[in-house]
């Protein structure tokens, strides 16, 4: 059984930095797991994916289209693109509700997607809609951390487990960093 | 925290999740590769990351991001003739750059062994075209290796050196985007350091160095022979290798991510295809090529991008009077793109199909996610120039774009790149589009990393032809597309401090005698700079400088002493007049359904390069 992890956002959100806790937390839970992140001009301000694909029977690092068991999402365009092109009927989008305009939107010639949109469409498709939005979050950069610990919370990913995270974050983080991070983190599992 | 660095030196066996980009550096270490050169470009940049986790004290080997792909071809070619393994990694297209040396490589005695890793690009993540590398292995006779995953982009790059310090040839490993960015656990070999012998040891009787017409075809005829040696020698190499289903109605030959997409494509398949994955693309293994050919009835070649190994593969058959059934490319959609598993599910399905379920057609009706093409980040001082530029210009003048940032300049709101083709053309095509007219002003623009690169011989023609051609340059103190690497101007290198060569002085040197120069902030002055200057029957510069935000404010928020600033727009004040997310179009500001604007508190970095933009004085600094 093999579970497909579509990580997406603007770049800038820190989407690498999740993607990449995300594979050590499977790697330290003992899974077989491969990923690839989009580079270059996709971080300036574009849309930047990062796919995780976990099973023993894995060999492209690629998702097929519609082939996501869960799609993780920073921005709330995101979280809809995400939706209609890689999330598979019954499967899970967990999404952090920010709003980065994009061109289309900013210039006047499309409506910023709604939020009950994005849960309408998931009613619709029988996606379980998990969203996040922590308003108290210390520093905007650690949304990523808050969607890391709602998929810790909902248990989303099988066999990746509380410890399994933190030890993610020791890898990646250190000092003071490490400290917020893994308070925010602690807090947000409840 | 896990230090890269250390991790990548270890005297002791380990494994650990890298991507591709990583997994080569501990393979350079290995292998005591002690040159190696680069200039950035994606998909590449990330090995010189992981080279830079290493301190400079403890790096056992030298390394430099050179002025271009030619130039870093070259350092790496001396050091090798000089006795040293070394190694060139560059971007797809650098190839084209490196091309005038690369091709002789194959005819050289290369002592000390020399590897060119290819980063290519196909789907074009990244590149101007996604254009395939592998034309020029036969071009230039040399060996490329073409691995599928980090573990192989380790194992091969180890086996890269060892062929070409046996040989003395240069070997190819040619990466691509979805190998250099794929992250898996490789189990890695510990690391025995040799002595690290700096004797210089090049000598001429080692050679012919000198490729005159007398040499030139006993080189050629070596670099052949050599060739056919591997050829031989590949047929019997690990890096090629069969997977048997007991199949011999069909087989698949393919190599490369490709083989990747494949597997995931066959699995749960009942009556598998036999699966020939090659790791030697060139010589192709001829020997295990036919005995694969003559076992089964039909034999599809699964090759990403254009037909290089196909007319090869067929030519074989037909030599050996082989008769079942080869198939290669069906069409020209087939030379296009990424083979991901959704291509090669098609792919095969119109091959064979009776092999895979159909799939069910892409669902309509879902709702509209609006498009987000990459933009500049807050801050940019190439947002404030062209904003600034596109006013100072009339809609007929033609503006031509390079390579870098800045070439995002072509999208809506600024519209102000027309045209754009490779690194450092932009003053040279403008100067074709200067001749025979003025009415129409010919605006080129350039980086400063581009200008080092392939900027200056077309700078130094149209100051030579006199062409009447505004360059803008647009400064911004480092290579940041990439990744922010140093340049010449900057004052230090990849490894220390060293004496800047700023843009400015080049140009005087030269003898440009209209030079402007203005932070891109200042737009009113902008403006009035790009117009005088426009008027000038002659070549003409304005440097637009300021320095990359993304950079700055990295570096800003590291201080301890660090305050974030923004700016807002307060509702009282903003009349709807929508100039700074329409024209300015900082991707900050934020339209709300009031029609009125807000600041994106996620995004504001608090530059206030957008304050004279609002006609209704509406954009205050946050108290």
């Amino acid at each position: 059984m093999n579970t497909n992890i579509y990580i997406t956002g603007v770049g800038g959100q820190g989407i690498g930095m999740l993607a990449e806790a995300l594979i050590r937390a499977a790697d330290h839970a003992g899974l077989a797991v491969k990923g690839v992140d989009t580079h270059g001009l996709a971080q300036r301000g574009g849309i930047v994916v990062s796919h995780l694909r976990i099973g023993d029977e894995v060999y492209s690092p690629l998702i097929p289209e519609g082939d996501a068991d869960i799609a993780v999402a920073l921005e709330r365009h995101e979280a809809l693109r995400a939706l209609n092109g890689f999330v598979k009927d019954g499967g899970t989008l967990v999404w952090y509700d920010t709003v980065w305009q994009p061109l289309e939107v900013r210039v006047g010639a499309a409506p910023e997607v709604a939020r009950e949109t994005v849960a309408e469409e998931c009613e619709r498709r029988t996606v379980k809609n998990v969203r996040v939005r922590v308003d108290d979050l210390p520093d905007t950069r650690m949304q990523n951390i808050a969607l890391m610990a709602a998929i810790c919370r909902e248990g989303l990913i099988p066999g990746i487990k509380k410890e399994h995270y933190e030890a993610a974050m020791g890898d990646l983080m250190e000092g003071r960093m490490l400290e917020k991070n893994r308070a925010l983190f602690a807090r947000l599992i409840g | 925290m896990k230090q890269l660095g250390t991790v990548l030196l270890s005297r002791q066996p380990f494994s650990e999740i890298v991507i591709g980009n990583t997994a080569i550096v501990r393979a350079m270490i290995e292998t005591g590769t002690r040159v190696v050169t680069s200039y950035p470009g994606s998909p590449t940049p990330e090995i010189a990351e992981a080279i830079k986790s290493i301190p400079h004290d403890e790096r056992p080997f030298y390394f430099e991001f050179s002025t271009n792909e030619k130039v870093a071809t070259e350092v790496a070619y001396g050091a090798s003739v000089n006795g040293h393994l070394s190694c060139v990694f560059f971007k797809s297209v650098g190839l084209n750059v490196a091309a005038d040396t690369f091709v002789q490589l194959g005819h050289m005695n290369l002592t000390g062994g020399m590897v060119i890793v290819w980063g290519d690009d196909p789907g074009a993540h990244s590149s101007q075209n996604e254009q395939d590398n592998r034309h020029f292995a036969l071009l230039s006779y040399t060996p490329v290796l073409e691995p599928a995953t980090p573990a192989e982009v380790y194992s091969f790059y180890k086996e890269a050196a060892r062929i070409s310090v046996e040989k003395g040839m240069p070997v190819v490993l040619r990466l691509t985007t979805h190998v250099c960015h794929q992250k898996e656990k490789v189990s890695f070999g510990g690391w025995d350091p040799t002595p690290w012998d700096k004797t210089p040891r090049f000598d001429p009787k080692n050679g012919p160095y000198i490729p005159i017409t007398t040499e030139v075809f006993p080189m050629k005829r070596r670099a052949l022979k050599r060739l056919a040696e591997l050829s031989a020698a590949f047929d019997a190499s690990p890096m090629n290798r069969s997977e048997d289903h007991k199949n011999r109605d069909r087989g698949i030959i393919t190599f490369g991510t490709t083989y990747l997409s494949l597997m995931d494509v066959l699995r749960g398949v009942k009556k598998r295809p036999d699966i020939l994955k090659l790791g030697t693309i060139h010589p192709l293994p001829t020997g295990l090529i036919q005995a694969f050919l003559e076992s089964h009835r039909e034999v599809k070649i699964l090759e990403e991008l254009d037909a290089v190994i196909e007319p090869q593969i067929k030519a074989l058959a037909y030599d050996k009077g082989i008769a079942n059934r080869i198939s290669g490319k069906r069409d020209a959609e087939e030379w296009i793109g990424e083979y991901t598993p959704d291509k090669v599910h098609g792919i095969l399905r119109r091959e064979w199909p009776d092999l895979l379920p159909e799939r069910p057609p892409r669902p309509e009706g879902r709702p509209y996610a609006p498009k987000r093409p990459a933009q500049m980040c807050p801050g940019c001082g190439h947002r404030s120039a062209f904003y600034a530029i596109k006013k100072a210009l009339a809609a007929t003048d033609i503006k031509v774009g390079d390579i870098g940032c800045h070439s995002l300049g072509f999208l809506p709101p600024y519209n102000m790149n027309e045209l754009l083709m490779c690194m450092g053309a932009s003053v040279p095509m403008g100067s074709g589009l200067s001749l025979f007219q003025t009415e129409r002003k010919v605006v080129a623009f350039l980086g400063d990393s581009t200008f080092f690169h392939a900027g200056l011989p077309g700078i130094v023609n149209a100051i030579f032809n006199r062409h009447r051609v505004t360059l803008i340059l647009m400064e911004n103190g480092t290579t940041a597309m990439t990744g922010h690497q140093d340049h010449p101007a900057v004052g230090k290198n990849f490894n220390e401090i060293t004496e800047a060569i700023p843009v400015r002085r080049v140009l005087e040197g030269l003898g440009v005698k209209h030079i402007f120069e203005v932070d891109a902030y200042q737009q009113g002055k902008l403006i009035e700079l790009v117009k005088q200057a426009v008027e000038i029957p002659e070549f003409s510069v304005v440097i637009a400088k300021h320095p990359c935000m993304l950079k700055y404010m990295r570096e800003q928020r590291r201080k301890p002493d660090f305050k974030e600033k923004q700016v807002m727009v307060p509702p009282e004040l903003c009349d709807g007049v929508h100039e700074c997310v329409e024209k300015f179009a900082c991707p900050t500001f934020t339209r709300l359904p009031n029609g009125k604007v807000t600041v994106n508190t996620d995004l504001c970095i608090g530059d206030g390069s957008c304050i004279q933009t609002c006609p209704s004085k509406a954009i205050k600094p946050k108290a």
